[in-house]
């Protein structure tokens, strides 16, 4: 089936490519990190109202706040971490995964973080919450999808 | 004995490598230490030559390791000073010989309304199995506090000893505030009260000589990885008396003497704690490892140890924004702090990619960061093949973490 996409808007292929030309700009890790801590700057910022425990991703390392809207047929994320460098890396999810149908983001295979060179922040070992942030980026996507998706026709 | 720190660091292949093209400092000692080549090749060289179950075999490879094991067993009595050698038991690690003892010791003596003493800078493994343990037998676990110097406040233990307490269980070094705890006073005053007093030498046994029939604590334990030996290896120590009096906290092979489907006795000691094919190759390991640490020197190893906290603590000072935690007069070599306006993780990231392997986080001490009220914090401990050197690149390495966020 072939997905709708407006003009205006990349799909999430394209967005991961924009993403991984722009660390190639970057050889050494500082630069990329300098990258990352002034991406961690456009993040869309959750309501301090919603940085309460019930939307905090649990992680050993760093705290993830993490909420999400529906808006005429789109998932909307919102975020925020009290790490500078986490942060950054949820400012590139978001990037990739908001402001998309549930369905895109369930099928977006999110392999930019490989290239990039920052699978070891999504691995479960250091249990920073990114990866479990992920994991929830999906489920809402389900949530919304079982509830406002086409439904199955008995 | 002359240190030679060059010397030293060339029995570590480990530190011979460089990660993201920097040559690796290796600060995360606290956590676990590497290994140097004899604990390596005693490893390799049972695997390659002498591998067989201990105890059973009549056979000469049985026989060969079955005789390295007990010498591995008469090894760490010395060097813990213990009396007798089947006062060792040889376990996975400290949280195995802390959950086994409370398990035991809470078969045999713990009841309703019965106290457990603890510390407040305790490591969640020295936390959690008398927890639960209370939990079993709806016992009460107390807590005795420290200052903010880092410091047990050890008239609040005096008070709260009682004909119910059953045992105090004490970090003989903290894993975050390095505070060395003047276990042998703790022992002093809770044997006056009859309790018994179990010490957890982790963190000590790396740094100072440890003398438990001096110290007189009642048990013992520690972890074989923390002191340069092979992982899954710890031993418990118990006196004679108090280990013949509770019951074995594993069922299995090599801990009975005889077997019906009606009754089972039990196996003297030590075997009586030691159910099933134990890692026999990693207690001998941890000998060996036990071997290198005394030729190397204790004595020496401590000096140059604590010309590495001192020097560490001086440089992070220097630098005006940070906090130290953890201020005792008496501390091992490792060092806890935070780097104002800096998240841990975020400076534990980009020091990693210096080449510098330090920890973020809790360090498996919550209630020691919620005393101070913060997430978490930055650990740097050193070891006997750390250099001022590595310690003056952490520095630097911070100073650019500073200038970035």
């Amino acid at each position: 089936m072939q997905l709708y996409i407006p003009m205006d808007q990349k799909n999430t292929t394209d967005i991961q490519e924009d993403i991984i030309n722009e660390f190639e700009m970057y050889d050494d890790w500082m630069d990329k990190y300098n990258y990352i801590i002034e991406l961690s700057r456009d993040m869309p910022v959750i309501d301090v109202k919603q940085k309460i425990n019930a939307n905090l991703i649990n992680g050993c390392q760093s705290k993830v706040w993490l909420t999400a809207e529906y808006d005429n047929g789109k998932v909307v994320f919102y975020a925020d971490s009290d790490a500078v460098i986490t942060k950054g890396i949820i400012t590139l999810l978001i990037r990739v995964l908001s402001k998309r149908t549930p369905d895109e983001i369930l099928d977006t295979d999110l392999y930019f973080i490989d290239r990039i060179g920052l699978r070891q922040n999504l691995s479960p070992t250091r249990s920073n919450g990114l990866l479990a942030m992920v994991k929830q980026m999906r489920l809402y996507a389900l949530a919304y999808k079982t509830k406002y998706g086409p439904k199955p026709v008995n | 004995m002359s240190f030679d720190i060059k010397k030293v660091r060339d029995d570590f292949p480990i530190l011979q490598q460089r990660v993201y093209g920097k040559p690796l400092i290796y600060f995360d000692n606290g956590a676990t230490t590497q290994k140097p080549l004899p604990v390596i090749e005693i490893v390799n060289t049972l695997h390659r030559q002498s591998n067989s179950s201990i105890h059973r075999g009549i056979h000469y490879l049985g026989e060969q390791v079955t005789e390295a094991y007990e010498n591995a067993r008469k090894t760490i009595q010395k060097f813990i000073h213990a009396a007798q050698p089947h006062e060792i038991i040889f376990s996975a690690g400290t949280t195995a010989s802390i959950n086994g003892l409370a398990f035991s010791l809470g078969e045999r003596f713990v009841r309703e309304g019965d106290e457990i003493i603890i510390t407040e800078m305790e490591h969640h493994s020295n936390i959690v199995p008398w927890q639960m343990l209370c939990g079993r037998k709806n016992a009460r676990l107390k807590v005795v506090p420290f200052d903010d110097n880092g410091v047990l406040q050890l008239e609040k233990l005096e008070t709260m000893m009682n004909r119910k307490t059953r045992l105090i269980a004490v970090m003989h070094a903290s894993n975050t505030l390095a505070t060395i705890n003047p276990v042998k006073d703790i022992v002093s005053l809770a044997h006056r009260h009859d309790i018994p007093v179990l010490v957890d030498g982790a963190q000590s046994v790396p740094h100072i000589p440890v003398d438990v029939q001096d110290m007189d604590c009642d048990f013992f334990v520690f972890s074989g990885h923390k002191v340069y030996g092979p992982t899954g290896t710890g031993v418990l120590y118990g006196k004679e008396k108090w280990l013949d009096m509770i019951p074995p906290f594993q069922g299995g092979g090599e801990m009975v003497d005889s077997v019906t489907f009606e009754k089972t006795t039990y196996n003297q000691l030590p075997y009586k704690f030691e159910a099933g094919t134990t890692n026999y190759i990693g207690a001998i390991g941890m000998a060996k490892a036990i071997e290198y640490l005394l030729s190397t020197g204790l004595r020496s190893i401590a000096v140059h140890e604590q010309n590495l906290l001192h020097y560490a603590v001086n440089k992070l000072d220097e630098l005006g924004y940070i906090t130290i935690y953890g201020r005792a007069p008496l501390k091992t070599s490792l060092v806890t702090f935070s780097i104002s306006h800096i998240h841990p993780y975020d400076a534990g990231m980009v020091l990693d990619k210096m080449g510098i392997a330090i920890r973020t986080g809790t360090h498996c001490a919550q209630p020691v960061m919620q005393h101070y009220g913060i997430e978490g914090n930055i650990r740097a401990s050193f070891a006997m093949y750390n250099t001022l050197d590595e310690i003056d690149s952490m520095i630097e390495g911070i100073k650019k973490v500073k200038l970035m966020f």
